[in-house]
């Protein structure tokens, strides 16, 4: 029990946290087909950390979330630019600024050396959810002790908080968001400020991405993004129970691809452990492929846009 | 900046020299065929792509290692990767092609939970006893530092196959991004020629993993066509642009990487793409921002104070600022917003441009004139000084018969 | 108070629009429109393709950017009176795979009247029960709406404009690509809310129907031509003008043949 608590509790909270949280946010990226974006703002997480790290010189996470925020806000500000003053096709314009970004932090980071202070680019790539590990875990009794309860890696805070900001967000201004990924001109003529909706909800994932990047990694964070709210609109003709399967799919995600991770080789004979966040992101696009295969809405409904 | 100039002028070797030439005869081909597919609107499937290479590079490495305790074989891990890449591209088509979801959600998921199982596979890696993990990593971010001169001739003479292939391919594939209707009825078998298209983009993609990295390679793919896209609207000088831009962007990137020990190759060929699309984007006088600028400046300008001007003749009040602004500037106006002599002169004017323009409408209305200027600028500077002769005459003539 | 400046039309007028000028490409795609709407009436919009009037709705409507132009609604600034006008888009618009039912996309008419701790509850599903019924769509509640038929989808989209009670509903080509039936049932929506004293305005594709449905008209082509009652306005000169002779003389004597049943109006 106090193995399970202290090294497994808290990422496993955290890497359902995180799921859910990214899920929640898919569901609208995949109805409005912006599910690119979060493509676009994982990859520039890296250039915002490395930056934030060569201005303070240290490996601080404040820094480097604050770090990774500037460059996802960077990143929107240039990709709109460049949409509406070059008159550059939507996703041309995400390609040219994400993956110069990019390049920009691998060259950074090997430029100064900063290669061999733990901050190599495979570790920004996979995340560490395996080294969430919670000391003064040693029992059920943690959990109300005060004193054990401050030694929780602060990965875990963070995630509730984002998780918290980030379904509130959503519930407050769940007409806006419908009304302006169904119909925006309607929605404009009746001031429910679809363009502000939408620089909200890329903000939204930004802040989603970075709290996930430390623990699961930039690229799996797509997958969070993606895979599990494209699975539940195959489900299902209404919202609001896509969004429940969406989270369901996060969940379980999670749960099995955690467990699997940390136990599956084991069972197969191996003395190893492998990637929790590639295998939680493995299973999520697993998933998704049994929900193409049989999920009941998964063709699209009939061609009555022509007529 | 010695060695630079070296490295510029191939004289730092031969080494750096036939890498040099590689990664530029790839860069073009992969602006080549990237043109192509930023035409047919399809620019991400290359990161799709060349992210699903990493199951492939992984298991195909895995496979070695155990086979002979080094998993470093060149041809074997492209193979791999060629084969994750084409399953993952096939997944892509699958999911749009098939299921409700849009092609962005098909490329996301692909990419990501491949990249996934990918990550899963390297992790088995670390923990297995065998040689050469430590080159894995070169196929994230590139690595020429190491490369032979055998695998750069190797990639130059893919890439320039690959080039070749473009080139004899280029006019079918043209037709089919502009007019995919049209080219079936011209007896081209657009789904294999589109597919075609997808598999010179993969072979692209793992080509250039080497070189630039498998999240780098998009770049190469997206970057100088967009560029090229500023310069030009005729569609194979933009293809032809977009090699060439590539060619000096991995020209310029390649050199500038020997300059200093460490530095990594594949994204300084990125940021040296950008660069030019940089400059494109600012300079270039067709579409470029600054031109923009001041060519919706001009219009604005241009309407605001005819409109001003018809409003102060026909004695209605104004109330935009921008429209006060200017014609106080010009002094057709006061500070009170009373119009001047020369006001009203230039409003009558006004007047009788409108008048002629619409003459000039209704008996032309098809022609192209008076559409490109939209009845802004002055008539005289359109028409011959014989044709507005006669518009005049015609107004004069209208104007007597209503009385 | 309305400007003291502006005319007495204007400050009765539910869209007063003028110089409304809108580019794209650095090209005018509208320009400097005036247009005065006579409240009371059915007005409608027409003009060849790419001639601006879709645009024109939507620069008016505040949803593009104009280049330059005032709009008021009862001598207002737009902004201000946004609850007393109705905007109906075109149909294709919008992606009808999006997860919602019939009675969701007209509850969606709604917005403005519920705060974000509110729930819709019995009392907008009634509204929006109303508004289907008036448009013979009650039966379809509880559908998909990306099972519809092109004609089902325009009456559900009239209904959400219904259920907001605006002076002033604007519509764009309401009748494109509609069956028969559909089209007859909508006509007599919008001329059920013209007599209760409402203000309609259509952008209409279909010249053959303005005379019979419409009592005024606009002819655009990216600038106005003429603009009046229809008996005045749509004539064979200003024809020719908007469409720039690409209607044959025997169309246009057709357009202009005595209308079967002048009882339509």
């Amino acid at each position: 029990m106090s193995e399970f608590m202290m090294f497994s509790l808290v990422p496993l909270t955290v890497a359902v946290i995180i799921s859910m949280t990214c899920a929640l946010l898919g569901n609208f990226l995949v109805l409005r087909r912006q599910s690119l974006i979060g493509d676009a703002i994982s990859h520039v997480a890296l250039p915002g950390i490395v930056v934030s790290f060569l201005l303070t010189g240290v490996l601080a996470s404040s820094a480097m979330m604050l770090g990774a925020g500037v460059s996802a806000l960077v990143t929107v500000g240039m990709i709109e630019l460049i949409r509406r003053l070059g008159r550059v096709e939507a996703s041309a314009a995400m390609g040219v600024v994400f993956t110069s970004l990019f390049a920009l932090g691998v060259l950074l980071l090997e430029w100064h050396g900063a290669s061999g202070v733990h901050l190599d680019v495979e570790h920004a790539l996979y995340g560490n959810l395996e080294s969430l590990i919670w000391f003064e875990g040693t029992g059920p009794g943690a959990l109300v002790d005060p004193v054990a309860l401050a030694d929780l890696p602060p990965q875990l805070g963070r995630a509730a908080w984002v998780g918290l900001l980030v379904a509130g967000l959503l519930v407050v201004l769940r007409r806006h968001l419908v009304l302006g990924s169904f119909d925006p001109e309607f929605a404009a003529s009746v001031r429910a400020r679809p363009a502000l909706v939408d620089l909200l909800l890329v903000t939204l994932v930004a802040i989603a991405a970075i709290a996930a990047f430390e623990a699961v990694g930039s690229i799996i964070v797509i997958a969070m993004f993606i895979c599990p709210a494209a699975a539940a609109r195959l489900m299902t003709n209404r919202l609001g129970r896509q969004i429940a399967w969406s989270q369901l799919f996060a969940v379980v995600s999670a749960l099995l691809g955690y467990v699997l991770a940390g136990h599956g080789p084991g069972w197969l004979g191996f003395d190893l452990s492998v990637s929790a966040a590639g295998m939680i992101a493995t299973l999520a696009g697993l998933i998704l492929l049994g929900a193409c295969l049989f999920g009941p809405r998964r063709h699209r409904t009939g061609a009555a846009t022509a007529a | 900046m010695e060695t630079w100039w070296r490295a510029l002028t191939f004289s730092l070797g031969y080494n750096t020299s036939v890498v040099t030439l590689g990664a530029m005869l790839l860069a073009a081909a992969a602006g080549m065929v990237g043109a192509f597919v930023l035409l047919r609107k399809r620019a991400l499937v290359s990161d799709a792509i060349s992210h699903s290479t990493l199951p492939g590079l992984a298991l195909a490495f895995i496979l070695v290692g155990l086979a002979t305790g080094d998993g470093r074989l060149l041809p074997a891990l492209l193979l791999g990767a060629a084969a994750s890449a084409a399953l993952g591209l096939w997944a892509v088509q699958a999911i749009s092609a098939h299921t409700r979801l849009g092609e962005d959600a098909a490329i996301g998921a692909v990419l990501s939970s491949f990249f996934a199982f990918g990550v899963v596979l390297i992790t088995v890696i670390q923990s297995m006893a065998v040689a050469g993990q430590s080159g894995l990593t070169g196929y994230l971010v590139g690595a020429t530092a190491g490369m032979l001169a055998s695998e750069a001739k190797l990639i130059a003479a893919c890439a320039l196959g690959l080039l070749l292939a473009v080139m004899v391919l280029r006019r079918d594939l043209l037709l089919l991004c502009f007019d995919a209707d049209f080219a079936r009825t011209q007896g081209i078998n657009t789904w294999r020629l589109d597919l075609i298209m997808l598999l010179l983009l993969m072979a692209i993609v793992v080509v250039g993993l080497r070189v630039t990295g498998l999240i780098l390679i998009v770049a190469l793919t997206i970057i100088p066509p967009v560029a090229a896209r500023f310069w030009t609207d005729e569609p194979m000088r933009m293809v032809a642009l977009a090699a060439l831009l590539g060619a000096l962007a991995g020209y310029l990137g390649v050199t500038l990487s020997s300059v200093r020990e460490g530095l990594p190759t594949g994204p300084l060929i990125v940021l040296a793409a950008f660069l030019l699309f940089l400059v494109s984007f600012l300079v270039s006088p067709r579409r470029g921002v600054l031109a923009s600028l001041l060519a919706h400046r001009r219009l604005r300008s241009r309407v605001h104070l005819r409109q001003g001007l018809l409003s102060l003749g026909r004695d209605e009040p104004i109330f935009d600022d921008l429209t006060l602004a200017l014609l106080r500037r010009r002094g057709y106006i006061r500070r009170d917003g009373v119009p001047t002599e020369a006001g009203l002169a230039a409003a009558r004017d006004a007047e009788h441009e409108e008048k002629l323009w619409a003459l000039y409408r209704s008996r032309y209305p098809d022609d192209a004139l008076h559409r490109e200027h939209a009845g802004l600028v002055p008539i005289h500077e359109v028409l011959s000084p014989d044709a507005i002769m006669a518009l005049e005459a015609q107004l004069m003539g209208a104007g007597r018969a209503a009385r | 108070m309305p400007d003291a400046r502006l005319g007495k039309r204007v400050i009765a007028s539910p869209l007063a629009i003028q110089g409304l000028t809108v580019s794209y490409d650095h090209r005018p795609v509208v320009q400097s429109v005036d247009f005065v709407t006579p409240p009371g009436s059915m007005t409608a919009i027409i003009g060849p393709n790419g001639a601006g009037k879709s645009t024109l709705l939507k620069a008016a409507l505040g949803i593009t950017r104009r280049l330059t132009g005032e709009v008021r609604v009862f001598g207002h600034p737009l902004e201000q009176m946004t609850r007393h006008v109705a905007y109906v888009p075109q149909r294709n618009s919008v992606d009808w795979d999006f997860p919602a039912r019939v009675i969701d996309v007209v509850a969606m008419g709604l917005f403005r009247d519920l705060r974000w701790w509110q729930f819709g509850g019995r009392t907008q599903r009634r509204r929006a029960m109303e508004a289907l019924t008036r448009v013979g769509m009650e039966g379809f509640a509880e559908r998909q709406i990306g099972q519809l038929s092109g004609g089902q989808q325009q009456r559900v989209f009239l209904a959400r404009a219904l259920i907001q009670e605006a002076d002033l509903t604007i519509l764009d080509e309401p009748f494109a690509g509609v069956d028969a039936a559909t089209e007859t049932a909508i006509v007599e929506v919008l001329k059920s809310l013209r007599d209760e004293g409402r203000t309609l305005l259509c952008v209409h594709h279909d010249l053959a129907t303005v005379r019979g449905y419409f009592d005024h008209v606009l002819l655009l082509n990216v600038r106005s031509i003429a603009a009046g009652p229809v008996a005045e306005a749509f004539n064979e000169a200003n024809l020719q003008a908007t469409y720039g002779g690409r209607l044959s003389p025997l169309q246009l004597a057709r357009l202009m043949e005595p209308l079967a049943s002048e009882g339509g109006r």
